[in-house]
């Protein structure tokens, strides 16, 4: 499995970073969502990663999400969903 | 390994009290969670959280984790719901995500240290007291960082039963 993955998608109107791990189960939840949206992003599976490039994403990360939770979603930059809040994400998706 | 796992949550479920995750799907997808955290670091660590692979640091993250009571309490549920109350069992639409209670710092510092501290040798595990807040942790070292209050490792001291 990949850790960094862009994931295709027919939606594309917004820019969609997920940093996930592939063992949790809300993270699964989210990409399942993101799938049935039909939209484009990019997915991060932080525990796949190698440890010199999990040290940069977890500065990255914390800086959207100070707890450096997953899943955390960022939208066009700014945006910071965390947690699998499925009404939260459709609406910063289908907004 | 997955049956095990199973059996090891369920009749962990039932001495406490709490019920396993009553969403199917994501029950099993935290089963598998935590029988590839099992293979990957040697202990089942939570299938929601990054381990450093340190078990020294990992400790209060191997399920059930140290801050499952205080969530179920909380919440109804743990951190990833793999354990929940009697009342989020009978209306899993109540399943949703809660906050993280662990400090990211514990991670942190597991990142930077790299390798595991060295522990004395010892027969019986010692049970370790935080002097900041009482907090009492059996294990063969003292935690590193305080799960409760996040005191650093030096705030710890060895508790006797005994003496108190
Ligand atoms: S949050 Fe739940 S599944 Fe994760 S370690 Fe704690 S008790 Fe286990």
């Amino acid at each position: 499995m990949e850790a960094i993955k862009k994931v295709e998608g027919k939606k594309k109107e917004h820019d969609v970073k997920l940093f996930a791990l592939s063992t949790c189960g809300w993270c699964k939840k989210t990409k399942k969502l993101l799938a049935d949206m039909d939209v484009e992003y990019e997915c991060i599976d932080f525990d796949l990663l190698g440890e010199d490039e999990k040290k940069e994403m977890r500065v990255e990360l914390k800086g959207y999400n100070p707890a450096v939770s997953f899943p955390t979603i960022i939208v066009d930059k700014d945006c910071v969903i965390i947690g699998f809040k499925k009404d939260d994400i459709r609406e910063a998706l289908e907004g | 390994m997955s049956e095990k796992i199973r059996k090891y949550v369920e009749k962990d479920a039932e001495e406490n009290g709490y019920y396993v995750c009553p969403d199917p799907d994501l029950y099993e997808d935290l089963l598998d969670g935590l029988v590839e955290n099992q293979e990957r670091y040697g202990y089942p660590s939570c299938p929601c959280r990054q381990a450093s692979g340190l078990k020294t640091y990992d400790a209060d993250i191997i399920c059930p984790c140290e801050y499952r009571d205080a969530d179920v309490d909380e919440f109804g549920m743990c951190y990833c719901g793999l354990f929940v109350s009697e009342e989020v069992n009978e209306d899993p639409d109540k399943l949703e995500p809660i906050p993280e209670r662990r400090p990211p710092e514990i991670l942190e510092t597991a990142m930077e240290a790299e390798e595991e501290p060295e522990l004395e040798e010892s027969e019986d595990i010692p049970v370790w007291r935080c002097k900041v807040c009482g907090y009492l942790a059996a294990r063969e070292g003292p935690p590193p960082i305080c799960p409760i209050c996040k005191a650093k490792a030096d705030r710890f001291e060895r508790f006797n039963f005994n003496t108190g």
